[in-house]
């Protein structure tokens, strides 16, 4: 395959659903349903991009804006609306669990049926036939029906088959998420291994971390169209405030919630709650806690992120000599930020409560509060510094 | 298409046009997904049965059964050898109906791969039509069994007519095969008119009476000026009958009872076989034209579903 050319070009694709209240599939439902029942949809509007042969693409975007819709179009299920989808080489995709699986048939002959689908003989596949048993660690259960298999033992079979196909494309739809840890990682090694083949790799994910683990270059979309693309750090941030407007829930949680954040709050100088504030000014971090048990020797601790993700403030209780020894009901911890010395920018907090040795994590609330710092003073920079100027006559 | 390395796909908003000779190549490269199909089919349909492909046999077993009791005891028409008659036809009719019933489910019961994976949609209603040529094979045994048992005579220049009578029902049974799979996406109704037009059509079709009644009764018949057993020739399942009968039944009249009785239609073999040629050529236009349909329809299979 020629290096200059495109791996995946999508020029000017829309796709246009029809979304029936009731879908008519009979004549006579057809025939008495009037044409209003039916409504038009535009899953993507007017997406263009191209992907290079060898880059590792992520495309993000929250529900419904149609990534999967797009993926589905590449992989040659659906027809564009308008526009066009060129594509390179051999595609193996993984669309959804058990995609292309007969549950009826054993796990052998859903290797078989699976290798046709991409494009192998029986010859090509009898050649990859143990090395794919192998990878997914099922060799116990292979004359065994599909139906009784469990959704990770799915996913395992069906990554397996998809992997040793030697597909110039690969495309995964979140797939990935079911399998226990130990096979993710395995999954990862052997999509890193195929990065260094040069193959080109596209996955429809939620998991933002993975996007910026492993993607060279991310889209987002959002309503149909394309939102933000570049970077993954970029556009994962753009990804997250789009998804702090949307859905306050969305933010990534972790922790054992024996000490538990309630609530949090951004406070002004004037005591109001704060999305923009001006350089220089105070803001103020109100955690409020509750804990059902006595946790010994919780520290709180939060850390800011600017919007390349760089970290560039963090400080907990303990580090200002605060403690909260046996914790228990509820309690509300504020942190002052006297002056911020920050730039214009969006920042996002992360606030966590662990033991003190950070060995326990009890509850960590990743990048889910913003807050804005707009233009006050002339400024530009990395950091803001109060200055005063005076004029003396010499 | 998207199975092939260095190959490029464009997938535009542009119907698709069919390109009959690179969408065979395509086909071509799919068959193992056609022969998996098939092989899942099979299997789905015996693995929990306890006598599995036996089924298969019993049914011509049992339609002879009843027509033999039916038309022998009850209506005292003798046809000498009668099931070696009825199989000779019966067996070509299974294909098609078997066929085509299934054919018109076949993207409908396999939504889950339409929806989620990329291969021609072709092979679904040609793996309706490959696990029927299974059975087609099966059942056959039941009609050499009896051939075997009566010691019927075969005549070699009957013969010939056997292949070009496979090649015009497998024509046909393609053609349609496609055409109501390709409907039945849209309209679900098309699989319900389908087995009443099927159930229609076995009685218009020479399959359980001796095709030479048909034609010495209805060549006395004009309807507009045309004589009505030209009409009934129209019937391309009957033209196809006429083949299989007249190659593996062959006696044309027997003496029935002290009198001479006309049971298969009074034609010479060539004549046969230049109308099974034309039957064939037809269906190849036929077929054209519901692939064509079919192809620009597959395209949006998957939302339809």
């Amino acid at each position: 395959m020629s290096s200059f050319l495109t791996s995946v070009e999508i020029r000017n694709v829309s796709k246009k659903f029809r979304l029936y209240k009731e879908k008519p599939s009979s004549l006579k439902a057809r025939l008495i349903s009037s044409r209003a029942r039916a409504e038009d949809f535009w899953a993507l509007r007017d997406v263009s991009f191209d992907i290079e042969p060898g880059q590792s693409v992520g495309l993000i975007g929250p529900n419904g804006s149609g990534k999967t819709t797009l993926l589905k179009m590449i992989a040659g299920i659906l027809r564009p609306t308008a526009g066009s989808v060129v594509t390179r080489g051999r595609i193996a995709a993984l669309l959804e669990l058990g995609a292309g699986f007969h549950p009826e048939l054993t796990g052998r002959e859903n290797v078989y049926l699976n290798a046709a689908f991409l494009g192998l003989s029986r010859k090509e596949t009898d050649a990859v036939y143990d090395d794919i048993v192998d990878f997914a660690e099922l060799p116990d259960f292979m004359d065994n029906q599909v139906k009784f298999y469990s959704s990770g033992m799915l996913v395992r079979l069906g990554f397996a088959v998809a992997v040793h196909v030697d597909p110039a494309i690969l495309l995964v739809d979140e797939v990935l998420a079911v399998g226990d840890e130990a096979f993710q990682r395995k999954c990862l090694d052997r999509v890193r291994l195929f990065q260094r083949d040069g193959r080109t790799i596209i996955f429809v994910t939620h998991a933002v971390d993975l996007v910026r683990q492993i993607c060279d270059r991310a889209v987002m979309l959002h309503h149909g169209v394309i939102h933000s693309e570049g970077a993954p750090d970029h556009v994962v941030r753009d990804f997250r405030l789009v998804m702090l407007q949307h859905d306050l829930d969305y933010a990534t949680e972790e922790g054992t919630k024996e000490v538990e954040i309630v609530s949090a709050e951004l406070v002004g100088g004037d005591g109001a709650s704060a999305s923009v504030i001006h350089p220089g000014e105070e803001l103020t971090i109100v955690v409020d806690l509750r804990s059902s048990a006595p946790v010994e020797d919780p520290v709180v601790s939060f850390a800011l992120h600017d919007q390349d993700n760089r970290f560039v403030f963090g400080s907990n209780t303990s580090e200002h000599g605060v403690d909260l020894h046996g914790l228990e009901g509820k309690r509300r911890v504020r942190f002052h930020l006297r002056s911020l010395p920050f730039v214009s920018g969006k920042y996002w907090v992360t606030l966590g409560v662990h033991s003190r040795d950070s060995s326990r994590v009890y509850h960590v609330q990743e990048q889910r509060y913003m807050f804005e710092v707009g233009v006050g003073e002339a400024t530009t920079g990395q950091v803001f510094i109060p200055v005063d100027v005076d004029v003396e006559e010499l | 298409m998207a199975a092939a390395d260095s190959n490029v796909t464009v997938r535009s908003s542009e119907p698709p046009k069919l390109h009959w000779r690179s969408r065979l190549r395509d086909l071509r490269r799919f068959r193992e997904v056609l022969l998996n199909i098939v092989r899942k089919e099979l299997k789905v349909k015996y693995t929990s049965s306890v006598f599995g492909a036996v089924w298969s046999m019993i049914n011509p077993l049992v339609f002879l059964g009843v027509f033999t009791l039916v038309f022998t005891v009850v209506l005292h028409n003798k046809v000498p050898h009668f099931p070696v008659y009825l199989l000779s036809g019966l067996l070509a009719w299974n294909l098609y109906s078997t066929s085509t019933t299934s054919a018109v489910r076949s993207v409908i019961d396999n939504a889950n791969l339409v929806k989620k994976v990329y291969f021609p949609r072709e092979v679904l209603p040609l793996a309706s039509i490959g696990s029927a040529l299974v059975d087609f094979a099966l059942q056959s045994t039941v009609l050499i069994l009896f051939m075997v048992a009566f010691r019927y005579p075969i005549h070699p220049e009957n013969l010939v007519l056997l292949p070009i009578a496979i090649v015009a029902l497998l024509l046909f049974t393609c053609a349609m095969s496609l055409l109501v799979a390709a409907i039945n996406v849209h309209y679900r109704d098309t699989q319900h008119l389908l087995a009443l037009l099927l159930l229609v059509w076995f009685w218009f079709t020479p399959v359980v009476y001796p095709s030479g009644y048909v034609q010495q009764a209805a060549s006395k018949h004009l309807i507009f000026g045309v004589n009505l057993w030209h009409i009934y020739l129209l019937n391309p399942l009957a033209d196809i009958m006429y083949g299989f009968q007249r190659a593996l039944y062959g006696t044309v009249s027997a003496v029935v009872g002290g009198t001479p009785k006309q049971i298969l239609i009074d034609e010479s073999v060539a004549w046969i076989f230049v109308l099974l040629v034309g039957v064939s050529i037809g269906s190849i236009g036929f077929l054209y034209l519901t692939w064509r349909l079919f192809f620009r329809m597959s395209g949006d299979f998957a939302e339809e579903l």
